[in-house]
């Protein structure tokens, strides 16, 4: 395999963004993940393999680590954002079809609950696996879901809550999507939920953690 | 100003109140509405939250004011009245607590992220300095951080209170078991982390908050105890965690449960003890008889 590639999952997975930053501290000095994706595509590197075997293996490594606790939720984020510096020089190769995304995720934060840090983690690596997303914010309705749906036909769903009080919100925005398009598949995730809530509103997926709910995704669409 | 630490050091374990927010929303609080704006609207209901837990035996009162940052209020358009309605919060419950209670003024976490650069250190600070000055206008007599799982944002919170009032300042973190069985906020920061840098930074009491049921608190104590023999110490506990049925959330342990716990937390080394999620003044009030018997 290129060497490039492999020092980009290394950068994905440490959280290495460019150059010039200091994290992490092993790493300083070193090329970042904007350096080495800009570099492997002019030396002609597959952008799909620059998805698929540099990115991918870094969010997976590091979204293993963070299941397992080895890891928290900062250096998650420095992994997403090595990994969105990466994929900036990716993006137009996705639009003129040269790389493709495995399918599309929608997110959003349910109506009523204005928490993102949980969703904006979960929609960073779901984006990082290799898919196409779409988040919708926080406080998002039904019928915001429902539209962005019907603009992307086959999309899965995530759902968000950090409040007790917002669960109740997270049944009937379920329930609603179910009505509307019963083909959709609802994930639900955060804090206050579990696999017996998602059992009972009808969701098709509770995940703990976002490689969980990669995982998922994988089985489901890819 | 009444001062805590003083009756702390004389041996004192003080009985702090139970959950605000499953309670405001038992009295009709819409989700997706702001809390905080209540002391405004609706001084009355927030009174009685105050009032049922000063009934209930608690010695510290908090105030309706954890979602009160500017931050968190201009998610909506309320950034304009952070001084206004924190002001409110303290002296609604300082007007339950009269003057022989504590009133703790709350301030929870702004929830902009620092190492997403979505906010910096001095808008932080600045954000707790109005927030806890206008607290300590309306009354505090200690303004409590709570729910923390940034390091960095828990210590300039704590800097801005110390700096810009009289009030003590207490800071608690919310931690998870991890597997293995360690504590650690969703930053990663373990209780001793916490400790050395809240005491450093001036923190008069520390602890933890929510995330946890009793049992799970007193690994926490013992854990912050191991790490600083002196600072006291802060516990405000869940009812355990939440049970979602047809609609509504519930909290498995009741008020019996959680008294049960009360004698092990203290000997472990906790000097304030409450309730947080889901705790009532039912369980306030079992918690002050088994502390009053000690």
């Amino acid at each position: 395999m290129n060497d490039l590639l492999i020092k980009l999952a290394e950068c994905v997975e440490f959280g290495k963004i460019n150059l010039a930053s200091p994290y992490p501290p092993q790493m300083k000095g070193q090329e970042g993940a904007d350096e080495i994706t800009r570099r492997a595509l002019e030396e002609g590197v597959n952008p799909q393999d620059i998805l698929s075997k540099g990115l991918m293996p870094g969010m997976e490594r590091i979204g293993v680590k963070f299941r397992e606790n080895k890891v928290f939720v900062p250096q998650v984020l420095m992994s997403a954002k090595a990994m969105s510096t990466a994929m900036i020089h990716l993006k137009p190769h996705f639009l003129s079809g040269a790389a493709k995304q495995k399918g599309t995720f929608i997110i959003g934060t349910v109506l009523g609950d204005l928490h993102d840090i949980g969703k904006n983690l979960v929609g960073m690596m779901v984006e990082g696996n290799g898919y196409k997303v779409i988040d919708l914010g926080t406080d998002v309705s039904s019928d915001k879901f429902i539209a962005a749906l019907k603009e992307n036909p086959g999309a899965v769903v995530g759902l968000s809550a950090l409040l007790t009080t917002t669960m109740a919100s997270m049944e009937k925005i379920t329930k609603e999507i179910k009505e509307a398009l019963p083909e959709t598949l609802v994930t639900i995730g955060g804090a206050p939920v579990n696999y017996e809530f998602c059992l009972k509103i009808g969701a098709d997926n509770y995940s703990a953690d976002p490689q969980r709910l990669v995982e998922f995704l994988n089985v489901k669409i890819a | 100003m009444r001062k805590l630490i003083p009756e702390i050091k004389k041996g004192k374990v003080l009985v702090s109140d139970g959950a605000w927010g499953t309670f405001l929303q038992k009295k009709g609080l819409n989700p997706g509405e702001c809390p905080e704006e209540w002391n405004i609207s609706r001084p009355n209901d927030v009174f009685e939250i105050a009032q049922s837990y000063v009934d209930a035996g608690a010695d510290t009162i908090e105030t309706n004011s954890f979602g009160g940052s500017y931050f968190k209020l201009k998610n909506y358009g309320f950034e304009n009245r952070v001084f206004e309605i924190n002001k409110a919060a303290a002296e609604i419950s300082r007007k339950a607590a009269g003057p022989d209670r504590f009133v703790l003024g709350s301030v929870g976490p702004t929830g902009k992220l620092l190492l997403m650069e979505e906010v910096t250190e001095v808008e932080l600070y600045n954000a707790f300095k109005e927030q806890s000055m206008a607290l300590e206008a309306g009354g505090a007599d200690a303004i409590v951080i709570e729910t923390m799982t940034d390091l960095d944002e828990a210590r300039i919170a704590v800097k801005a209170a110390k700096e810009n009032t009289g009030c003590e300042v207490i800071c608690t973190m919310t931690f998870d078991k991890i597997i293995g069985g360690e504590y650690r906020t969703m930053m990663g920061i373990s209780p001793t982390e916490m400790t050395e840098a809240l005491v450093d930074a001036g923190a008069e009491v520390i602890g933890a908050n929510c995330g946890n049921g009793i049992a799970d608190m007193i690994g926490i104590v013992k854990e912050i105890r191991q790490a600083n023999a002196t600072i006291p110490i802060l516990i405000h506990a869940n009812a355990g965690m939440p049970h979602y049925h047809d609609g509504e959330t519930t909290f498995p342990e009741s008020p019996d449960d959680m008294a049960a716990r009360v004698k092990e937390i203290v000997e472990a080394g906790a000097n304030i003890i409450g309730g947080c999620c889901g705790t009532t003044p039912d369980h306030i009030c079992e918690v002050h008889h088994v502390v009053r018997s000690l």
